[in-house]
């Protein structure tokens, strides 16, 4: 039996340490084909999005879209990668039925975009950072649908031609949170740039993974690539069990075969893909229907003017400018979008700022938390950045305090209703009156005479007893600050 | 360069093209035939000879990121035997 500790495998004869790179294919983000004026949209009607050069009729010739070199460049900038003025485009061979061409127009030897650098940002805070071999531009293949008819397959071409970007990684992750925390940041870079949508349920971010063991110290091990790893859960599932397959067939005294493997999701494992025997003898010549990629520096800073400010500088200006936590400035910057509810939520309206840690426990935990209840995301969440922003200057004006501000802001989800309207109509204005709140005090008091004389022959506990009295009787709504400062100097 | 018999074979595999086994004899002496012939172009010096990517001077041309084919499903499928539903069709392929 073997045990996962993080990145090492205890295994009956000693530790094993995991190594992974990833391979990505990420659907470009553009309206036509990366060789052909067809649409790319997901979800058409079979073939309906075919152009004769898709289909590979005889005699049609593949023209570059502008677009897609474009936005490889930008991904390959968001990558801290070199970019290549020039690349040339291959011929990668192989037989399949959703092939029509018999081979994918992609890039081998001279890709668009050289190494670059991603930084992981670890659940415990921590951050690590991963080396990219490259990035290059390639075809997708058509669909194959084998659970439509007893005897054939059918094929659809609508995604045949639309453009990849092929992102690899070096072999620098160790377990499979790295891996998980890579995607997770890869997609999200890919988000903030908008050269990928990032959505692996429709397959535009797809992932292959390479597993190798070795003893710690040691040379890499002979890996093996896992295909159909669509979900980051997956992703995390087809390491485990890969690592322990390995582990337990090199202490059988066994050897790794370098092969494809496929993850069966449904069972949780991974095997052996047969049919990919000849699969690695790809053939590879320059495709002479098309010339070099060629740019020139101009081109390259054009495309660098158009870069957002992206998740790790987002994320250090949040550290340094709100004083917030590595942790919670990281989950913030993860989506574009709750980075700029969060933004608007603390500069304000009319130049008016709010606490900054307040506003990220809040978007943190009561939004995220009602967003996830109600299955919506920050775009449509039911509670603007303005409309929170008024709930959170009634907690810091004192009108209300934050724990009922908690079940103002759940109406507020559920009424769609301005926050100091609900505060009004429900009657719960925090009751900063001192006497009326020294009032309710002595009423307490008198009548709990028996436990003011246990407090006052030491029993300190009973502090909170009187404040929990005197808040029931308020409805909660008196302001906590004052009532203690009250109830302290009655009790002396 | 000469092929033996086996890469014949392998290479009519890669190629899904059925050959028989008396004639691997045969091709494979073809096929080295025409390799050794294009070998002769190693003879040439080119030392210093950037690589020729086609015989007109021009750049890759490009086009702009916008829809302008698609919606010809019939005139796809056309020569297609057997089409269904608006898919190609073929034998299945188990994975």
């Amino acid at each position: 039996m073997t045990e996962t500790n993080g990145s090492i495998i205890e295994g009956r004869t000693g530790p094993w340490e995991i190594v992974l790179g990833l391979e990505v294919h990420a659907q470009v983000v553009s309206n036509a084909k990366l060789f052909s004026g067809a649409a790319t949209e997901f979800g058409a009607e079979p073939n309906t999005q075919v152009s004769l050069v898709d289909a590979a009729m005889p005699g049609m010739l593949p023209v570059i879209n502008d677009v897609c070199v474009e936005q490889a460049v930008k991904t390959g900038l968001g990558l801290k990668a070199q970019i290549n003025k020039r690349s040339v485009f291959d011929r990668k061979n192989y037989f399949y039925a959703d092939l029509p061409a018999g081979y994918q127009i992609s890039q081998y030897l001279q890709p668009i975009v050289g190494e670059g650098t991603i930084i992981l940002d670890l659940p415990d805070g921590r951050t690590r950072e991963v080396g990219i071999t490259r990035l290059h531009l390639e075809q997708d293949a058509g669909k194959s649908l084998h659970d439509q008819h007893p005897t054939k397959t059918y094929v659809d071409l609508n995604r045949c031609g639309v453009a990849l970007m092929e992102i690899v990684s070096e072999p620098d992750m160790r377990s499979a949170e790295e891996a998980a925390a890579y995607l997770r940041k890869l997609r999200s870079i890919l988000r903030y740039l908008g050269t990928c949508d990032g959505n692996m349920e429709q397959g535009s971010l797809r992932c292959d993974v390479n597993v190798s063991v070795r003893r710690p110290g040691e040379p890499y091990g002979t890996r093996c690539e896992i295909k159909n790893v669509n979900s980051i859960r997956f992703v995390s599932q087809a390491i485990e069990y890969e690592a322990r397959r390995q582990v337990e067939l090199l202490e059988e005294g066994g050897t790794v075969v370098q092969e494809t493997r496929l993850f069966d999701s449904g069972r949780g494992v991974t095997r052996s893909m047969r049919s990919k025997e000849h699969a690695h003898d790809y053939r590879y010549f320059p495709d002479p229907d098309l010339l070099p990629l060629e740019f020139d520096d101009a081109y390259i800073e054009r495309i660098r003017a158009t870069m957002p400010e992206l998740p790790d500088a987002k994320k250090a200006r949040f550290i340094a400018d709100y004083g917030l936590s590595a942790y919670d400035a990281g989950v913030l910057v993860a989506e574009q979008e709750t980075a700029a509810y969060y933004e608007a939520l603390v500069e304000g309206e009319g130049g008016k700022t709010r606490d900054p840690k307040m506003a990220a426990n809040w978007v943190i935990g009561e939004l995220f938390g009602a967003l996830n209840r109600a299955g919506r995301t920050i775009q449509d969440s039911p509670v603007s950045s303005a409309e929170l922003g008024g709930l959170l200057d009634l907690i810091a004006d004192d009108t209300i305090s934050g724990r009922i501000a908690k079940d103002v802001f759940a109406d507020m989800v559920e009424t769609g209703k301005p926050a100091g309207e609900i505060v009004e109509a429900k009657g719960l204005r925090q009751v900063t009156d001192s006497g009326a709140i020294d009032s309710m005090i002595d009423e307490v008091l008198s009548r709990n005479a028996d436990k003011v004389a246990e407090y006052k022959a030491g029993k300190d506990k009973l502090f909170g007893f009187f404040v929990g009295q005197v808040m029931k009787a308020t409805g909660g709504k008196a302001n906590p600050k004052l009532l203690n400062e009250r109830l302290r100097e009655k009790l002396q | 360069m000469s092929l033996d018999k086996a890469t014949v074979a392998h290479i009519a595999t890669l190629a899904r093209i059925k050959i028989p086994d008396s004639d691997l004899e045969h091709l494979a002496g073809e096929l080295s035939q025409i390799l050794g012939w294009i070998e002769q172009l190693g003879e040439v010096d080119t030392t210093g000879v950037e690589p020729m990517t086609g015989v007109v001077q021009m750049d890759l041309p490009r086009r702009a990121d916008v829809v302008t084919d698609g919606n010809i499903r019939d005139k796809v499928l056309a020569n297609a035997p057997e089409p269904a539903h608006g898919f190609f069709t073929v034998p299945k392929v188990v994975e």
